[in-house]
């Protein structure tokens, strides 16, 4: 039995050797310029959306910034539902998952996947999945902090 | 030139980002989670305020962006409506974002399918 276990071990690191030595690397510098150029192609439409809307809307900071987050968030829904966003996602790395449209895709792709189990504990459990988690540690510190500034600063 | 300090500023974020899950373990939901995180405490500590001056979009669009907006919502309570403002202020300034992603979220995942796996 113990001898079974070694063999087992054994084949394991082997494999381990073997599956590092095939796959590819994958190196940081490309996908930080991949990232860098995808990440700020998404802020720079955020920045038209937002100047279209204080210009043409004479909206202020706060409702411009509103709406582009909203139109950017409407933009990432279609296009991870048409499987477009995973597509991008691939090459552009974290360019694809820091800026708001990612938070967007990490909505809309879990609640996708896990259609079949029902649209109450199926789609409206699983799209917050990852959101969940974010809203709970955003909201908590944002809490947190305007405590800071009621007790503290004010 | 908002467009270009737009984009170096929201490609730098992004970038750190990218280092973030090549150079430690780090899953992609708990980088947005930490950068939501991050966003407020920067913006708690005025940190996060000059880099929204500069950057614009470029700041307020990665997820950092959204914690600044929490938090600034926040501040901007205590100040309104005293401890209540705490609460209140930080889901208040974001609701629109938060409102949209709950329902776009939703219908997309009501009217499309997920694309098979190829």
């Amino acid at each position: 039995m113990e001898s079974l276990d070694v063999k087992q071990k054994k084949i394991n690191e082997e494999y381990q050797k073997y599956a590092n030595s095939i796959s590819p690397k994958s190196n940081t510098v490309t996908n930080c310029i991949m990232a860098f150029l995808v990440g700020g192609l998404i802020c720079t439409i955020g920045q038209l959306i937002s100047n279209i809307a204080k210009n043409y809307y004479n909206m202020n900071t706060e409702e411009a910034s509103a709406t582009t987050s909203i139109t950017l968030i409407l933009i990432a829904a279609l296009l991870t539902g048409l499987g477009l966003y995973e597509k991008i996602g691939k090459r552009a790395g974290a360019g694809s998952v820091v800026p708001i449209t990612g938070f967007s895709n990490s909505i809309v792709s879990p609640a996708m996947e896990h259609k079949r189990e029902g649209y109450v504990m199926g789609i409206g459990a699983k799209m917050f999945s990852v959101a969940g988690p974010v809203l709970v540690y955003g909201i908590t510190a944002s809490v947190v902090v305007g405590l800071i500034n009621y007790f503290f600063i004010k | 030139m908002d467009y270009i300090k737009a984009f170096i500023t929201g490609g730098l974020i992004c970038v750190i980002g990218q280092i973030l899950i090549d150079k430690t373990n780090l899953t992609s939901a708990r980088i947005l989670v930490l950068f939501v995180t991050l966003g407020v405490v920067l913006t708690g500590l005025g940190i996060y305020e000059p880099i929204v001056e500069f950057g614009g979009a470029g700041a307020t669009v990665p997820l950092p962006g959204f914690g600044y907006a929490l938090a600034k919502g926040a501040i901007k309570g205590v100040k309104e409506k005293g401890i209540l403002g705490a609460f209140s202020g930080g889901v208040m300034a974001t609701a629109g974002g938060i409102a949209a992603a709950i329902v776009f979220g939703y219908l997309t995942a009501v009217l499309f399918d997920p694309k098979s796996k190829n």
